[in-house]
């Protein structure tokens, strides 16, 4: 078994071109091995310190996300809080305080499980994400990174870079709930985000609502739009939201819950993802994360 | 630079600011390091699951499960114990609450308990019970039921 440490991006593609699996905090490698699910890779190259992968860059036509910031910082960064919300109110609901500081942003979307907490706020707020290899570079909408549950569509010797987000817009909101049984160290049973553009006149013009942990990836939910656009939010544009989201999803049943039950509680989700998401749009606002702010949740 | 290392390697690991130099497999985890390795024994193996804070210490300041994170991950880095807290025989003020509160019963959890809510009074000095319950929501004790374990960080932020 081989480890090296790479202090540059050049060195940690060479090392992934060779053979290497990246490692930043372990988080899902290490817990996975001695878990005994899959054993360490027989090569590993560490890319925690490559200072690059850990900026968050914004202005211009691209907000740029690291792959290896960590969720901690997502969920006090003021450009991450003050423009891409619903990404800090998931990140601040990940784990503990030591699993928020070991674990990234790169890590967890290429983890690929479909219950991650970041996932549904990107795909809302339309992210790509940055592959590189010592060929080149690309990049693809996240919602065609994932294929299966903990499956990824990077080639081999593709590192994941960075994040790529829209700049920010005005009256614009974006939020993510998701129903868990604690508070802390734990898994979404189900999990929404949504994003709105409103008009002048407090109209939605523009929605998008995503979903954790009832699909074998996270899903976008279609023809949102056609449900609550040209007006402001009501109780129909809710109800019709919550319809949607349950009837798109293909929930499993497992220890944490039965489909009928996930399928019942992720329409519930996504009409206060949406609510939320609007109420920050007109300019309330409502502390990250959304689960505590407002007591959905554990108690 | 570039470390390549192969199976057991010389790795110099700095614990509570002193350099111990050992031989490491690349899959030891930093809790056998510094309880094999070093011969510090306050740092617990609880789950092995990333789940129960026993085994939390501080690398550059901040808490990790040292049961999940790779040894070799960190060297260069600044690893803080729970023997680390106090100074020669004066308890760190967190150390000194928990017995005057009464936040100990078998113990296993405390040294875990007091890392995290060490890096917690670092980046927040004077944090309010709910955010007490984050800071240590990695962190579980089978004994005390919490209460008296959040008295006491309330305790150590009100004699500061």
């Amino acid at each position: 078994m081989s480890f090296a440490i790479a202090t540059t991006l050049d060195q940690a593609l060479a090392a992934i071109a060779d053979g290497a699996r990246p490692i930043a905090g372990g988080s899902d490698l290490v817990v996975g091995a001695r878990h005994g699910k899959a054993p360490l890779p027989e090569s590993l190259v560490a890319i925690d310190r490559i200072a690059e992968l850990a900026e968050i860059k914004a202005g211009g036509d691209v907000t740029r996300i690291g792959a290896v910031v960590n969720h901690a910082r997502l969920m006090t960064d003021p450009t991450v809080v003050g423009n891409y919300t619903a990404l800090a109110d998931a990140a601040a609901l990940v784990g503990s305080p030591a699993t928020r500081n070991v674990g990234t942003l790169g890590g967890n979307i290429m983890n690929g499980s479909p219950a991650m907490d970041t996932g549904a706020p990107l795909v809302v707020m339309g992210a790509q994400v940055e592959l590189q290899s010592t060929g080149g570079t690309r990049t693809l909408s996240i919602a065609h990174l994932w294929d299966a549950p903990g499956s990824n569509t990077a080639a081999a010797g593709e590192l994941c870079t960075a994040v790529l987000l829209p700049p920010p817009g005005d009256r614009c909101g974006s939020a993510y709930v998701r129903l868990e049984y604690r508070r802390a160290m734990e898994i979404a049973v189900v999990g929404a985000a949504a994003a709105v553009v409103l008009d002048e006149a407090g109209a939605i013009v523009n929605a998008r609502v995503a979903l954790a942990a009832v699909a074998p990836t996270i899903i976008e939910v279609d023809g949102i739009e056609d449900l609550v656009a040209g007006r402001a939010l009501d109780d129909d544009g809710r109800a019709a939201v919550a319809d949607a989201a349950s009837s798109q999803a293909s929930p499993i049943s497992d220890m944490r819950a039965s489909d009928a039950y996930r399928r019942h509680t992720v329409g519930v989700m996504a009409r206060r993802a949406l609510d939320a998401a609007v109420r920050r749009a007109l300019g309330e606002e409502i502390a990250v994360p959304v689960n505590r702010a407002l007591g959905i949740g554990a108690a | 630079m570039t470390i390549d290392m192969n199976n057991a390697s010389a790795v110099t690991l700095r614990v509570n600011g002193t350099d111990y130099p050992m031989l490491l497999e690349t899959e030891r985890n930093l809790l056998g390091a510094i309880r094999d390795e070093v011969g510090l024994t306050g740092t617990k193996e609880g789950c092995d699951d990333c789940e129960c804070g026993a085994c939390m210490v501080l690398v550059d300041g901040q808490p990790v499960n040292s049961c999940s994170y790779l040894a070799v991950q960190a060297q260069g880095r600044e690893i803080t114990t729970i023997e680390g807290l106090a100074d020669g025989q004066q308890l760190s003020e967190l150390q000194a609450a928990i017995l005057e509160a009464g936040g100990v019963q078998c113990g296993f959890c405390t040294p875990g308990m007091l890392m995290s809510a060490t890096a917690l009074l670092d980046r927040n000095p004077s944090p309010t019970r709910e955010e007490i319950k984050v800071g240590l929501g990695g962190n579980l004790c089978r004994c005390t039921g919490y209460g008296r374990i959040l008295d006491a960080v309330e305790r150590a932020v009100t004699i500061r």
